[in-house]
């Protein structure tokens, strides 16, 4: 039995040879990582924020984390599955926080959601997560499912070209100015809680927005680990011709992965808008990259590493500036380089595995 | 009429004609034979019977019904399945579910226990294994696990490519039997091998092809004896 091939095994060893090049990233890498430890050790050394500080930007990043992670979500499945970005996945997100605000504010306006706030954020949620599937599988059946013979640079000029059509046509329809999303009362309290001497208070919204998205986990964990659909997600991750002759209809799970993706995403759009309260035609751009970056941090195509990564890119961002003493202006300037630092050191990403051959 | 008709096909991969006009017929409880040197043609005959490739010409009915425009999934439906060449398991879902993906078309919950059951039966080893996941398990087992597989969908023909293929002497006699035990519980099978000289013992009959075409057919005895198949596929040398 010692003749069988076993390449289909997944291996975790490091697949990078040790050249000069990367001996040199190492250095950089090494430099940087020490930079930020001093900094870091001056900014600790001057006591200038108290636990509190600390555990507010803790929390903000977890809800900023949350949203990247949910987002994220949508652009390691596809990968996943398809070996594709899909880049036009921010816009779906946009999509979400657009359709979440029509939703919101037409209960504002009526009254409704004064009188009944629950069932108001529900039924926000609902749609903020019922239409971005649908347009997530309308692009991959129009745009993404024609191409999926074609070289893959082709699919992701595409998916650009998507993402610039579903910005103008969300223009288009609903006008350049900006939405805002209306205030929901029991949302915007807090609880206040001591910390050391201080006094800190915990907005209602944050615990809101980071139990949705463990429940949404929870869910997809559960989705992807447990049930039917789930496993024959997998399976065509590996290896659709196999899984096709297995009797599962390839398309189809290629289908309700673009849309588990899209629901997530619409989740975070929703949240989004709750939390910062604009929403624009444009406002999944930044979000869009930044998660596309926390699902390679945590190493695209791995789905705990896309939850993983996305909060741990929340965290850094709003912890950073105030770590390093910096300005929080530099927090997309931290995202990428920290994704730079993560790359030199596991090229795969964080849980990112060495597949031998197949995908990498 | 034949269960499994393979009338007249024409295959090709771009402009390479692989398939040229393929006609092989499998009746209902038989074990037929696809033999034929390498790149002869034989898992692109299979993969055009699973609707993987798409004929150019001609017509695959089972029970006289048309498959041609059937997607694969479908056809798993109508009851004919697989274990490819190259075996391709999913190595990173276990045993347990990879035989659920064998299942997939199916409903019958008790008809699945049943057929678990059985296949645990006939491969002991991987009932041992059942939470293991498919890449851990060394090449025989995976093999296994391919068979074991592709009979979770309860197939009415079952299509076995190159079960044999990188086994130990003693595993390809057992994959052998096992065969014949398939069989035997009533499922018609499509075998192709490399290992002709043990292909022809537990087969009733036999097509030989060369270059995408059908050279030789016959009994399981006749081609035995043909001095063709013994000087190519048997290595003997010709009297
Ligand atoms: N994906 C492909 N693209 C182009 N040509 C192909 C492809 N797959 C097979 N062929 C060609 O089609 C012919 C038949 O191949 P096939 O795989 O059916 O042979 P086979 O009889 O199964 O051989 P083996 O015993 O080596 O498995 C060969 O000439 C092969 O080169
Ligand atoms: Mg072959």
């Amino acid at each position: 039995m010692a003749v069988v091939s076993r390449e289909a095994r997944v291996s975790r060893a490091p697949a990078v040879k040790l050249s000069l090049n990367r001996i040199m990233l190492w250095v950089v890498g090494l430099g940087v990582t020490a930079l930020v430890v001093w900094r870091i050790a001056g900014t600790a050394a001057l006591g200038l924020y108290g636990p509190d500080v600390w555990l507010m930007q803790t929390l903000n990043g977890l809800v900023q984390g949350s949203m990247y992670a949910l987002v994220a979500l949508g652009y390691t499945m596809v990968y996943g599955i398809l070996l594709m970005i899909n880049f036009a996945h921010g816009e779906i997100f946009m999509i979400g926080a657009m359709s979440g605000y029509f939703v919101l504010n037409g209960f504002h306006q009526s009254g409704f959601l004064a009188s009944n706030p629950v069932p108001a954020l529900l039924i926000t949620f609902i749609v903020g997560m019922g239409v971005p599937p649908i347009v997530g599988v309308l692009l991959e059946r129009i745009a993404y499912r024609p191409l999926r013979r074609a070289p893959r640079l082709v699919p992701l000029i595409c998916a650009i070209g998507a993402s610039f059509f579903l910005q103008q046509a969300v223009r288009l329809l609903f006008g350049i100015r900006t939405k805002v999303y209306p205030t929901v009362a029991v949302l915007s309290g807090s609880w206040t809680i001591t910390v050391g001497e201080r006094e800190m208070r915990i907005q209602h919204m944050s615990v809101l927005i980071i139990v949705i998205t463990i429940v949404l986990m929870v869910a997809l964990y559960l989705l992807v680990r447990k049930t039917k659909i789930g496993k024959a997600m997998r399976a065509v991750a590996e290896d659709k011709e196999a899984a096709a002759l297995m009797g599962i209809d390839v398309d189809q799970v290629i289908m309700v992965t673009f849309a588990i993706g899209a629901i997530l995403a619409g989740a975070a759009g929703v949240m989004w808008g709750l939390w910062y309260k604009q929403v624009i035609h444009t406002v999944g751009f930044i979000p869009g990259i930044k998660a596309f970056t926390a699902a390679v941090l945590g190493g695209i195509g791995n789905i705990p590493g896309a939850m993983l990564g996305g909060l741990f890119l929340g965290f850094v961002e709003a912890i950073a500036p105030t770590a390093l003493d910096i300005s929080t202006q530099l927090k997309d300037v931290i995202s990428f380089g920290l994704l730079v630092i993560v790359l030199i050191f596991r090229p795969s990403g964080i849980l990112g595995e060495v597949l031998t051959g197949k995908k990498a | 009429m034949a269960l499994l008709e393979i009338d007249n096909i024409h295959t090709y991969y771009g402009n390479i004609h692989a398939l040229k006009g393929v006609t092989i017929s499998v009746d209902k409880g038989e074990i037929v034979t696809l033999v034929g040197a390498n790149g002869a043609g034989k898992s692109t005959t299979l993969n055009t019977i699973c609707g993987i490739l798409k004929p150019r010409h001609g017509e695959i009915r089972l029970n006289g019904e048309s498959l041609n425009t059937l997607k694969p999934h479908e056809i798993v439906a109508k009851g004919i399945s697989q274990a490819p060449e190259g075996r391709r398991i999913f190595s990173r879902l276990t045993v347990m579910e990879n035989l659920e993906m064998g299942a997939y078309t199916r409903s019958d919950r008790n008809g699945i226990a049943q057929d678990l059951e059985r296949v645990f039966s006939i491969f002991p080893r991987l009932k041992e294994r059942a939470r293991q996941v498919g890449g851990t398990l060394s090449g025989g087992e995976q093999q296994m696990l391919a068979i074991a597989r592709a009979l979770m969908a309860r197939p009415r023909v079952l299509l076995l490519d190159e079960p044999s293929m990188g086994l130990a002497p003693i595993l390809v006699q057992e994959i052998f039997s096992i065969i014949r035990e398939i069989n035997q519980q009533g499922t018609t099978i499509l075998l192709v091998e490399q290992n002709v000289n043990m292909a022809l013992q537990i087969a009733q009959r036999g097509y030989v092809l060369e270059t995408g075409r059908v050279v030789l057919q016959g009994s399981a005895k006749e081609l035995r004896e043909n001095p063709e198949v013994r000087a190519v596929y048997l290595g003997e040398t010709r009297h």
